[in-house]
């Protein structure tokens, strides 16, 4: 869903924008009043700021309500914690339920490592960092059995890319 | 888009009517600068490309090799359009400020022996915990290096620092002797209060933009610096690893955004030179430079997006400073290149198309560069590809374009360009973009950045990636050779 509305949102503005310089880029061989231009530029100016007040404010003010960060006490029967190794993940238990909100807490520990936690069509749901000191809690409740990967997400030396792991998500109870 | 000569040029292509500025403005040190940044922009990128080769299957790189290559593009390409950017930023600030050209020279010395430590470090000593060198990876080798490597490798990058440094206090010494404070040499006397006095130029704002916000990331970037370095040297010394993050995306994020503010310089000094309108500092120039300059310190938590540590006001402010901090700038900036080019009567050539391109690559990049600063969207984008996918789109198309369209215009000053000149700019632009966007959608299709060896449903991706990428260098690699063509008639 979020990986749709990035594409979509920088598709639509970005070829928005290209065309703009396009049609500018053709006109430049054409000669025009600097000052009407200059007045153009600025009323340009305004609108642009309006136009993005008008479309930043209401999209970062909804997007807040969406942050990943988990707030108040711990609803989640199911505790998994998930520690990064150069270059291998410990993860105690390796199987949850489907259907109940579950903790995953992430730690690192020698360096900083990235928890990435890849669905059954391999698509990033989530993630956070493993850091040295630190742990960082993941809520979520998976919607569908299956085998979840984990890859990891913070360049963590030469092994990097062998991190990966595995969490099976049983049927709901 | 067309590229036409200039009349008036003799047969080797030179305007005889072009007086290339004095001596005394250091005009040769600056051809050096942007001669040693043009070799090593292509290098780099021939180093990008070796890894997408490898990615793709096409080649065959170990992973070893492969993440010496990342750490050293990475921060050569950082340190490269810092270089480059300077000139820029030296050789038109130097028309209204007096430069000390001591000062540029030992910022290149100060440059050349730092590359020499961290190329050292790389690819003699294995260092390869990725430019980034985040806390405390650079002490932890697991055998691939060594406290030797890791010491060269961020002692070479502190001398870098320290050059930079000593370049921003020169600025500064000189903007300060020049316009008397550094507010009125931002223009606040006619941003905020009733001075009918003409305002600074647009490359004085800038540059002390630039000096003000990269004397303190260098700092900064210099303590963490030392702080890994001891934690090498003696690992009983241990720093908090969520500070040492703060501090090195703060440095990073602030040196990185501080190229592009200097390199921009060009657009301001050259694109009026061909439309023939002129580039004033109006006041909402002004206002924009002084709202980007205060954001841009306090944006760089939306790298830690993914922390949910770092607290969480430090995060809010990241999102909501990503939406905001590089707009007034950039809005400011590409609607002035718009209506300076638009209707302008203007013949195009590689100086301005370039210099043209950039403000586009520029304003494209930040599209999903603030969609990627949204932390909900952070969350499945954030470290997949889709980050190389915004950055290459403002870096390669953006910065890089206005370094190239500088060294264009030191070169041939709109004359003497060929077909050849016209194709790589097609390819250039074309190339670029498409190699950019490969990115982007790879990072929609999760595919995480900053990986060796890619799975096998990944690699038909990285192959477009890989041909786009090639059709770029190929691009960059003419406009190197016509600029070191000339290099020599230009020190003469």
């Amino acid at each position: 869903m979020e990986q749709r509305i990035a594409v979509l949102v920088s598709a639509v503005l970005g070829v928005l924008l290209l065309g703009v310089f396009a049609v500018v880029a053709r006109s430049a061989g054409s000669s025009g009043t600097a000052d009407e231009i200059a007045a153009g530029a600025a009323r340009w100016r305004r609108a642009a700021l309006w136009g993005l007040i008008v479309l930043f404010v209401p999209t970062i003010a909804y997007s807040l309500t969406k942050m990943p960060y988990p707030s108040g006490g711990s609803s989640a029967s199911v505790i998994v914690h998930a520690t990064g190794h150069q270059w291998a993940w410990e993860l105690a238990p390796d199987t949850v339920p489907a259907g109940q909100p579950v903790e995953i807490r992430v730690t690192g520990a020698d360096v900083n490592h990235g928890l990435g936690l890849y669905d059954a069509n391999d698509r990033l749901v989530t993630q956070t960092q493993a850091m040295p000191g630190y742990t960082n809690v993941i809520r979520y409740t998976f919607e569908a059995p299956g085998t979840y990967r984990i890859l990891c997400l913070e360049y963590c030396g030469l092994g990097h890319h062998t991190m990966s792991s595995q969490l099976v998500v049983t049927p709901a109870r | 888009m067309t590229t036409t000569g200039t009349p008036g040029v003799d047969a080797r292509g030179v305007d005889p009517g072009y007086a290339p500025p004095a001596a005394a403005r250091g005009i040769g040190l600056v051809t050096i600068y942007m001669g040693i940044t043009a070799v090593v922009l292509a290098l780099l990128m021939v180093f990008g490309l070796l890894m997408r080769a490898s990615q793709a299957g096409f080649i065959a790189i170990s992973p070893t090799r492969f993440y010496q290559l990342l750490t050293a593009h990475g921060i050569g390409m950082v340190a490269i359009s810092g270089l480059g950017g300077a000139g820029v930023m030296w050789y038109f600030l130097s028309k209204y400020v007096s430069l000390s050209r001591g000062i540029l020279l030992a910022n290149l010395v100060f440059f050349l022996a730092g590359v020499v430590l961290v190329l050292g470090g790389i690819f003699l000593g294995g260092f390869a915990a990725a430019w980034t060198f985040l806390f405390p990876l650079p002490a932890h080798g697991q055998g691939a290096w060594g406290p030797g490597a890791t010491a060269a490798y961020l002692v070479g990058v502190l001398l870098v620092g320290v050059g930079f440094l000593l370049l921003y206090l020169d600025t500064g010494r000189a903007i300060i002797r020049r316009y008397g404070s550094l507010g009125r040499a931002l223009g606040w006397p006619q941003a905020f209060g009733k001075s009918a006095a003409e305002p600074p130029p647009p490359a004085v704002v800038a540059s002390t933009v630039v000096t003000i916000i990269n004397i303190p990331a260098i700092a900064v970037g210099a303590v963490i610096l030392t702080m890994s370095l001891v934690n090498t040297l003696a690992p009983g010394f241990q720093v908090n690893a969520l500070l040492a993050k703060n501090l090195i995306y703060f440095f990073g994020h602030v040196f990185i955004n501080s190229t592009i503010y200097m390199a921009v310089i060009g657009v301001y000094e050259i694109l009026p030179t061909f439309t023939g309108r002129p580039w004033k500092a109006s006041r909402p120039f002004l206002l924009a430079w002084t709202a980007t300059m205060l954001m841009v310190l306090a944006v760089y938590p939306h790298h830690l997006f993914m922390d949910y540590a770092n607290p969480r006001w430090a995060n809010v402010m990241g999102q909501i400073l990503s939406y905001t901090s590089g707009l007034p700038v950039l809005v400011v900036t590409a609607i002035a290149t718009l209506a300076n080019v638009y209707r302008s009567g203007m013949k195009w050539n590689m100086t301005a198309a370039l210099l043209f391109v950039s403000i586009m690559g520029w304003s494209v990049g930040v599209i999903p560069a603030i969609v990627d600063g949204t932390i909900a969207i952070n969350r499945v984008m954030h470290n997949t590809l889709w980050v190389p996918g915004h950055f290459h789109i403002y870096l390669l198309l953006g910065v890089v374009a206005m370094l190239f369209g500088f060294m264009y215009y030191l070169a041939f000053r709109g004359s003497a360009e060929s077909a050849l000149d016209r194709a790589a700019l097609w390819a250039y632009v074309g190339g670029g973009m498409a190699f950019a966007i490969v990115f982007l959608a790879s990072g929609a299709m999760s595919i995480p950045r900053r990986w060796a060896v890619h799975l096998a449903p990944w690699t038909g991706l990285d192959r477009l990636g890989t041909l786009f990428g090639f059709v770029a260098v190929v691009a960059v690699l003419v406009f190197v050779t016509r600029f070191l063509s000339r290099v020599r008639s230009l020190r003469a």
